[in-house]
């Protein structure tokens, strides 16, 4: 069949546009990376790269959970408010005690998936906007860590040792943080792309009218989506108390922008339907490369806001104008084949 | 009939959206082995019965009934899992999932630990297509899809339900003969399986050829149900209907003025050719030919939607720049576009909002858009066209699928223009309506304007056009006079045919005066040829 072979050269077209995002950001990644190190070349010295896998890990853990909920065609806004919430209440909880760190995992996790169902019900079953919602919760929960903590703070000397060392410590030379965050990663990423069900989410926020007429769950895969994106920040708030020991009320204080960043400059749709948890990953690690890169470099730190919020407009027009492309084209051969 | 039950019925249905009462006791069984035809104008009720039946909308009266029992639809999903598939009338896919995910969403073949096999769901898909006798990429997102290929879709994805009871709601709006043809081969198949089959469609013919049993609706209430054997086509519009038709293609004679728009070797590399033509002041021209031949884009060419590689358009006097609507619309040009949901109307916006949209300009009192106006015009095209809505406030969207093709046609048409290009004008449109349609253009056409209108219904071209132009490949292959026009030189010029035969059988068939063969315009090249592969050619008008 001629029209199968010009097909596919077209779907080549729109699949290589799509890993295009990836590849551009790695591009981006390593021209930085050079050129950063050509200037100052301890950029690149082990205890360098490792600094910037550790604080990417937590915010790519984030944009994983975002994503499922980027891609529903809904948004989290509250994960920055969880993931102080849960660090100091994990704090809390082990403050002069030795706990098993998996059973600090679990009531981390546990404190998450509370926030992510209360989000979840809100905006699935009371068909609230996710916006509103989520600003609540993240004023909500935010309110309540600042009232319990009250001033105090977490420190080091408080927190057992093996938790320590789970954000610190490391085996066969990889820390533990980015193993983690990889583990979750391909796992999630792995279920969106190969199980029926993961591939419900991209057709909520694809055409949420067509997912209804499909007979598609779609209140509970979008309450799947925020408990899985409020379990994510819940581990990534013990995450954050075993890296740095020292909790005060306000950790992860406007995180939620910078996730949300990183999801939009690595590839995710706002409006639904498209991206890829890699990709998110993948501008959560540039978000924190070009952090790192504007401190080597001696930038004022403030520039750092500015540059992330550049980054996220050059991707929203890129993602737009690339969508035009890429309609165009299919249409294009539409034409061409009589179709 | 047999013993058993029908296997899904509607028992005295109620279904009001606010004060729009869309269906009022309405009863209709569905037998296995047999194919229902519900016929109605727009507006009738026939969508709404089917959301009812598909677990779209609950029933404010009255019951669902599978095999003899009552049954409540909670939604989609419950009526799926009953084996109800359905196809609605407007497509309902997911643009960024590929064709394949769009057809087995929910139900994809899987592999071990309940993954995906993505080599079955495509060779699967591949099955389908090829059943229905289509050549679409199953990889290829549905973004950017023709409508027609949309349909396709649906219609694929509908019938891989194995389900007992298949409803298609206009599945043949979009469709040009070779797809009708295959769609209603896997019908009868279906149909010989012991499936029930609801079959809607505004072309009484298609009804007559594929259907025994016809149920009517008129106004939302329950009209009719009786076996076509035996009865007519104008039973069946009188019952639609409710008062005889008036004659079909009213059109009028009309003086032919000078030449208002003059397109002359139009290119779009990759699409289109090398077309000239132009069209006069009082006089319809058609532009035929199958689908995907390049009609469609050549008119959103002339407007100024895509832009052109070569060639120039002129309006009166004026050379269109190319490239902008804008001064397309201001030199008199208007289009009425193929799509409407998606290039057509504000889904979201009222009525009256939708209709003065193009004219934002001459509704403004002072600084500000009379809201008066606005309402008092598009009131006045909701009578000419015979709207069927509650409030002119209402939005677009609930509109049934032919009244919004009307408030389309409104929106255009009160821009007053000289020359109007208008895509298949009444596509999704009722027996009734389209002779008000047609007679509504023959009559613009007799006060002077020049009609430039892409059509797929052949009887519809010979009916109302002074010319027919035919498009083959990219290419304008013929043009052919009125009193020339037969839908055998219409249908050898769009399928890129040589005229010997035709006009030799023709001749025999003392049809026509010999010597009436078409002129040709441009003689058909092999070279472009392989462009329009064998299995995607669409026998156009070839229902009629
Ligand atoms: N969701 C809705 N809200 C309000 N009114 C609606 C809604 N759906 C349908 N209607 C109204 O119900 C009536 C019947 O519409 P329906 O779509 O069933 O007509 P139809 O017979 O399918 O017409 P067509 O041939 O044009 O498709 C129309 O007046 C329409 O405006
Ligand atoms: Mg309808």
């Amino acid at each position: 069949m001629a029209a199968i072979t010009a097909d596919t050269g077209g779907r080549r077209f729109v699949d290589t546009v799509l890993r295009a995002r990836e590849l551009s950001i790695l591009a981006a990644l390593i021209v930085l990376v050079a050129v950063t190190t050509a200037v100052n070349s301890s950029f690149l010295s082990t205890q360098g790269v490792k600094d910037i896998f550790l604080n990417a890990s937590i915010l790519a853990l984030l944009a994983v959970g975002q994503t499922m909920v980027v891609v529903t065609r809904n948004i989290d806004l509250s994960v920055g408010s969880v993931v102080g919430l849960v660090a100091f209440a994990s704090g809390k909880f082990v403050a002069g005690h030795d706990r098993n760190v998996l059973l600090v995992l679990v009531v981390g996790m546990l404190i998450g998936a509370v926030c992510g169902l209360v989000n979840g019900v809100l905006v699935s079953f009371f068909k609230v906007p996710a916006l509103v919602v989520t600003l609540g919760t993240l004023y909500v929960i935010q309110g309540l860590d600042y009232y319990w903590a009250h001033g105090q703070q977490i420190n080091a000397a408080d927190v057992p040792a093996s938790l320590l060392d789970l954000g610190n410590g490391s085996v066969l030379g990889i820390p533990y943080l980015p193993l983690i965050t990889v583990v979750v990663m391909v796992a999630v990423g792995y279920y969106l792309r190969a199980y029926p069900s993961g591939r419900e989410f991209y057709a909520i926020g694809s055409n949420p009218d067509a997912a209804r007429l499909a007979g598609i769950a779609i209140r509970k895969r979008i309450l799947t989506a925020y408990v899985v994106s409020g379990v994510l920040a819940g581990l990534a708030g013990v995450l954050w108390l075993a890296r740095f020991g020292t909790v005060v009320a306000d950790a992860a204080h406007g995180w939620e922008l910078k996730v949300v960043s990183a999801v939009v400059v690595g590839g995710v749709a706002i409006v639904g339907g498209l991206g890829s948890v890699y990709g998110a990953a993948l501008g959560a690690l540039l978000l924190t490369t070009i952090g790192s890169v504007l401190v080597v470099l001696k930038v004022n730190s403030f520039w750092q806001d500015a540059i992330a919020g550049a980054l996220l407009l050059l991707a929203i027009s890129v993602d737009r104008l690339l969508a035009l492309r890429v309609t165009r084209a299919l249409r294009k051969r539409n034409a061409r084949h009589g179709a | 009939m047999s013993e058993s039950p029908p296997i899904l019925a509607l028992k005295d249905v109620c279904k009001a959206f606010g004060a729009v009462r869309a269906l009022q006791d309405v009863s209709l069984e569905l037998w296995g082995g047999e194919i229902h035809a519900l016929a109605g104008e727009n507006g009738a009720g026939k969508s709404t019965l089917v959301k009812t039946l598909a677990g779209v909308h609950r029933p404010d009266e009255g019951q669902v009934l599978l095999d003899g029992r009552p049954v409540e639809f909670h939604g989609p999903g419950d009526a799926q899992q009953a084996g109800v598939a359905v196809i609605y009338q407007e497509p309902t896919l997911f643009p960024d999932l590929s064709v394949a995910e769009n057809i087995f969403m929910g139900r994809q073949p899987r592999s071990k630990f309940g993954r995906i096999d993505r080599g079955a769901l495509r060779a699967e898909t591949a099955k389908l297509f090829e059943r229905l006798g289509v050549a679409l990429d199953p990889d290829r997102p549905a973004r950017g899809l023709s409508i027609a290929d949309q349909q396709i879709v649906e219609i694929a994805k509908a019938i891989s339900r194995d389900a007992r009871v298949l409803i298609m709601d206009e599945p043949t709006a979009a469709l040009s003969g070779n797809e009708v043809a295959r769609l209603f081969t896997v019908a009868r198949t279906l149909q010989d399986q012991g499936c029930a089959l609801l079959f809607i469609s505004h072309r009484l013919e298609e009804i007559f050829d594929l259907c025994q049993r016809v149920t009517t609706l008129r106004d939302g209430r329950y009209i009719s149900t009786e076996l076509l054997d035996g009865l007519t086509a104008d039973d069946l519009v009188q019952r639609m209907v409710g008062r005889e038709l008036d004659t079909l293609y009213p059109k009028q004679e009309t003086t032919i003025g000078a030449p208002v728009l003059k397109v002359s070797r139009l290119t779009r590399e990759g699409v289109f050719t090398d077309v000239s033509f132009e069209v006069r002041s009082g006089e319809i021209v058609a532009l035929a030919g199958l689908v995907g031949a390049g009609r469609s884009e050549v008119a959103r060419a002339i407007f100024g939607i895509d832009r052109y590689d070569a060639g120039s358009v002129e309006v009166g006097t004026v050379e269109l720049s190319g490239g902008s609507p804008t001064t397309a619309m201001s030199a008199g040009l208007a289009l009425v576009p193929e799509d409407r949901r998606q290039q057509g109307l504000v889904m979201e916006g009222s009525i009256e909002r939708n209709i003065g949209l193009t004219q934002l300009r001459s509704l403004r009192r002072g600084p500000v858009i009379s809201r008066k106006v606005e309402r008092d015009r598009a009131a006045d095209w909701a009578i000419r066209l015979q709207l069927k809505y509650g409030r002119l406030s209402d939005v677009v969207g609930v509109l049934s699928g032919g009244n919004q093709q009307k408030v389309v046609l409104a929106k255009w048409l009160s821009t007053e223009p000289s020359v109007l290009i208008i895509d298949e004008p009444t596509r999704g449109i009722d027996v009734g309506t389209k002779s008000e349609v047609h007679r509504l253009l023959s009559e613009l056409a007799g006060q002077g304007l020049a009609v430039l209108m892409i059509s797929s219904d052949l009887p519809e071209v010979l009916g109302m056009a002074d010319r027919v132009l035919v498009m083959h490949e990219g290419r304008l292959t013929a043009e052919i006079p009125r009193d020339e026009a037969t839908e055998e030189t219409v249908m050898a010029a769009a399928t890129g045919q040589t005229r010997q035969e035709d006009v030799s059988g023709r001749a025999s068939s003392g049809q026509r005066s010999a010597g009436s063969e078409a002129t040709e315009v441009t003689k058909e090249d092999g070279a472009l040829g392989a462009r329009e592969p064998r299995s995607r050619q669409r026998a156009q008008g070839g229902r009629a």
